[in-house]
C-alpha cells in the first residue's frame, strides 16, 4: 500500500530486466506472455493508484526514506493518477498489437517496450526535476531504439534526426537544471514553489531564463511549431504499435509543463508573463500546421502523425489559458485525443496489411479484406478525431472552447477549421481506401490475416471514444477535480514538504545550509 | 576564476552548437560531446566555486562544499556517455543502411525518388 506511487515505474523496470536476462533460445512466447503480464500487472498497479486518489490523497512515496527536499520523491495526485492510468490503456493495446510478428523482426523489443513504459509512468509521477530529467532519458533511450527496430532506410533517416534533436534538447534540460538549481537552490517541484517567491531581485532574470529554457525542452517534446518538424517523419516512420505508444509521449511534456506552470510557478510575480503572448499564438499555428500537414500527406500514418500535432497544439493553447476550467477541459480532452490517435495508427496498420503494395499510401489499390469492419473502425476514428457530434472529440473541444475571452475568435476559427479540414482529408482517405478499389482483389496479393487479438486491441482503442461519451459526466466531474487539486497548489505542495520540516537557507552565492529542525538536541 | 570557467563554458557551448548544425554525422556526435562537456561544468558550477569550502563536515566549519551539484554532474555524465555512444551505433547503422554519413542519408527532396542513393541495404 505504502509502496504503490513506485510500482507502475518499477513493474516494467523488473520485466525489462527479466526480458534482458532471457537466454536467445527461449522461445518467443514467453518472452510476448511475460511481456504483457509485466504491463497487466502493472496496469493493475495504476488502477489502485487511481482508486487511491480519487477522494483527493495525494500519496507521496520518498525513494530511499529520504524527505523532500533532500530525496527524490513520487507525487501520485489526481493528475499522475490518470496520465499512468492512460498510459497502460495505451500500451496494452499496442503491446499486443505488435506480439503479432513485429516484435520478431528484431533483438529485444519487449525490453525496450517495457522500459518506454517504465521511463513515462516515471515522468508523469516524479515530482523532482532532475528526476524527469533521469526518466525523460529513459523514456527517449527507449524510444530511439523502438523506433528503427525492424530496420531500413527511411527508420535510420528518421532516428538520426530524432536522436540528434533529442541530445540537444537534453542538453538544454541540463542548462535550465543548472540555472535554477544555481539560483533557487532546490529541484523539488513544490520546493520550487515555496522558494520562488524570496529571489532576490538580483537573480530573477536567471530564473526566468531557467523556467523558460525548462518550458522550451518540454515543448520540443510536446512539438510546438517551430520545434515541431521532426514529429510526423519520425510518428510516421516508426512501425504502428510503436507510434501508436509515441502518441503519449508529446503528452509527457504536455503534463511536465503544466505541472511547472501550475505548481512550480503559480501566481508568483516573479515569473509572471512566462508564457504571455508567444505560447498561444504558436500554439494556434501548431494547430493550422497540421492541418495542412494533413492534407498534404500521402500515406495513412503521415496523416495520423498529424493528428498527434493538432493534438499537441491544441492542449498548448489549453495550458496558455491557464486557468482552472480551461485545464478540466485539457483533461478530459487528453484521454480522448492520446487512445484516438494511437488507434488511428493501429488501425492504419491493419488496412496497410491488407492492401499489399499499395501499403497505407493514398493510392487506388485492392479490396480490402473485411472492410466493413475495418470501414466501421475507420468511421469511428473519424469522426471522434475530427470532433464531430457525437463523439468525445466533439464533447472536448466544446468545453475548451468555453475559455478563452483574450483569443476567442482566432481559438474559435482555428479548432473549427482544423476540424472542418480534418474531416474533409479523412472522407477523401476513406473514399481512396475503401470506395475505390483497383480491380478486383487479386489471389497473388498476399492478405495477412488480421489475429483475433490484434483485433480486440484496435477496437479497444476504437471503443473508447464512444465510451468516454457514455461516461462523459463522471469522465469531466474527475477532470474537474483534478484541475482543481492542481490548482489550489497547496494540497500537493504540503503533501510534498512535510509541515515538521523547516528549511534553513542562507542568501546564494554560497552553498545552501539544510537543516531538518525538530530533532534538534536539548 | 569566474571569468575563466565562464568563457570555457561559453566556448564549448559555441564550438559544439556549429558542430552540432553540419551535415555530417561525425560532426554532430563531436559537437554533442562539446556540448555535454559544456553543461556538465555548468552544473557543477551551480554550486559555487570555492577553494576554502570543505566537503566534508571538519570540525564547525560552517562554508560546506554543496555536494549535490557534483551528484547531478555525475549522474549527467553517465546518461550523456549512454546517449553519445547510442548515437554513434546509429550514425554507423545508418552508414551501412544508405552508404553516406549525411544526417539525410541521401541528397533527395523527401519523395524517395532520388537517384544518388547507395542501395537499400538488406533490412530495407
Amino acid at each position: 500500500m505504502t509502496h504503490l506511487p513506485i510500482l507502475p515505474v518499477l513493474i516494467p523496470l523488473i520485466a525489462a530486466a527479466v526480458l534482458l536476462a532471457l537466454p536467445g533460445k527461449a522461445p518467443r512466447s514467453l518472452a510476448r506472455g511475460l511481456s504483457i503480464a509485466g504491463l497487466l500487472l502493472g496496469g493493475a498497479s495504476a488502477a489502485a493508484l487511481l482508486a487511491l486518489t480519487t477522494d483527493g490523497t495525494i500519496a507521496v512515496y520518498a525513494v530511499g526514506n529520504w524527505p523532500a527536499p533532500f530525496g527524490i520523491v513520487l507525487v501520485a495526485d489526481r493528475l499522475a493518477a490518470m496520465m499512468v492510468a492512460l498510459l497502460y490503456a495505451l500500451a496494452i493495446p499496442a503491446l499486443v498489437t505488435a506480439s503479432d510478428g513485429l516484435d520478431a523482426r528484431g533483438l529485444h523489443f519487449h525490453a525496450l517496450f517495457q522500459l518506454l513504459v517504465a521511463g513515462i509512468a516515471g515522468a508523469f509521477l516524479t515530482g523532482d526535476l532532475f528526476n524527469l530529467f533521469v526518466c525523460f532519458e529513459i523514456l527517449l533511450l527507449a524510444s530511439y531504439a523502438l523506433l528503427v527496430h525492424g530496420g531500413g532506410h527511411e527508420k535510420a533517416r528518421a532516428g538520426l534526426h530524432y536522436v540528434a534533436l533529442n541530445l540537444v534538447g537534453s542538453t538544454i534540460f541540463l542548462v535550465a537544471i543548472a540555472l535554477l538549481y544555481g539560483t533557487l537552490g532546490t529541484l523539488n517541484i513544490a520546493d520550487l514553489a515555496l522558494v520562488l517567491p524570496q529571489t532576490p531581485p538580483a537573480d530573477v532574470a536567471l530564473v526566468r531564463t531557467g523556467l523558460l529554457l525548462l518550458a522550451l525542452v518540454f515543448l520540443l517534446k510536446a512539438a510546438l511549431l517551430p520545434m515541431s518538424f521532426w514529429l510526423p517523419h519520425v510518428y510516421s516512420s516508426a512501425a504502428a504499435p510503436v507510434a501508436a505508444l509515441f502518441a503519449i509521449m508529446t503528452k509527457v511534456g504536455i503534463v511536465a509543463l503544466l505541472r511547472l506552470l501550475v505548481i512550480g510557478v503559480g501566481d508568483e510575480p516573479q515569473a509572471a508573463g512566462l508564457t504571455d503572448g508567444w505560447l498561444p499564438a504558436l500554439a494556434l499555428a501548431t494547430i493550422a500546421l497540421g492541418t495542412l500537414g494533413a492534407f498534404a500527406a500521402r500515406r495513412f500514418a503521415l496523416i495520423a502523425a498529424n493528428a498527434v500535432l493538432i493534438s499537441s497544439g491544441t492542449l498548448l493553447f489549453a495550458i496558455a489559458i491557464g486557468d482552472a476550467p480551461a485545464t478540466a477541459a485539457l483533461l478530459y480532452y487528453l484521454p480522448h485525443t492520446t487512445l484516438v490517435t494511437g488507434g488511428l495508427f493501429l488501425l492504419g496498420h491493419a488496412i496497410s496489411l491488407r492492401r499489399g503494395a499499395a501499403e497505407d499510401r493514398l493510392v487506388r489499390g485492392p479490396v480490402i479484406a473485411g472492410r466493413t469492419s475495418l470501414g466501421l473502425a475507420f468511421l469511428v476514428l473519424a469522426v471522434a478525431v475530427s470532433g464531430l457530434p457525437p463523439l468525445s472529440g466533439f464533447l472536448g473541444k466544446l468545453m475548451l472552447m468555453q475559455g478563452a475571452q483574450d483569443w476567442q475568435a482566432l481559438w474559435w476559427a482555428t479548432l473549427l477549421l482544423s476540424g472542418l479540414g480534418i474531416a474533409l482529408v479523412l472522407a477523401r482517405v476513406a473514399s481512396i481506401l475503401f470506395w475505390e478499389p483497383e480491380g478486383r482483389a487479386d489471389s497473388d496479393v498476399e492478405w495477412e490475416r488480421i489475429g483475433t487479438r490484434r483485433a480486440g486491441a484496435l477496437g479497444a482503442l476504437v471503443l473508447a471514444s464512444p465510451i468516454l461519451v457514455v461516461a462523459a459526466a463522471p469522465v469531466a466531474g474527475f477532470a474537474a477535480d483534478t484541475s482543481a487539486q492542481l490548482h489550489a497548489r497547496d494540497p500537493y505542495i504540503r503533501a510534498v514538504i512535510a509541515s515538521d520540516a523547516t528549511i534553513l537557507r542562507t542568501p546564494r552565492p554560497g552553498p545552501v545550509v539544510l537543516a531538518l529542525q525538530p530533532e534538534e538536541a536539548p | 576564476m569566474e571569468v575563466i570557467m565562464a568563457l570555457a563554458v561559453g566556448l564549448m557551448f559555441a564550438c559544439g552548437t556549429w558542430l552540432v548544425l553540419r551535415r555530417r554525422t561525425f560532426s554532430i556526435v563531436l559537437g554533442v560531446t562539446l556540448l555535454a562537456y559544456a553543461v556538465n561544468l555548468m552544473l557543477f558550477l551551480a554550486g559555487r566555486i570555492g577553494a576554502a569550502s570543505p566537503p566534508l563536515v571538519i570540525g564547525d566549519a560552517t562554508d560546506l562544499a554543496d555536494p549535490l551539484p557534483q551528484a547531478l554532474v555525475l549522474t549527467a555524465i553517465v546518461i550523456g556517455f549512454g546517449m553519445t555512444a547510442f548515437f554513434v551505433a546509429l550514425s554507423l547503422h545508418a552508414l551501412g543502411q544508405a552508404g553516406t554519413d549525411e544526417v539525410d542519408l541521401n541528397r533527395d527532396s523527401g519523395d524517395g525518388t532520388a537517384d544518388d542513393r547507395h542501395g537499400e541495404g538488406p533490412g530495407a
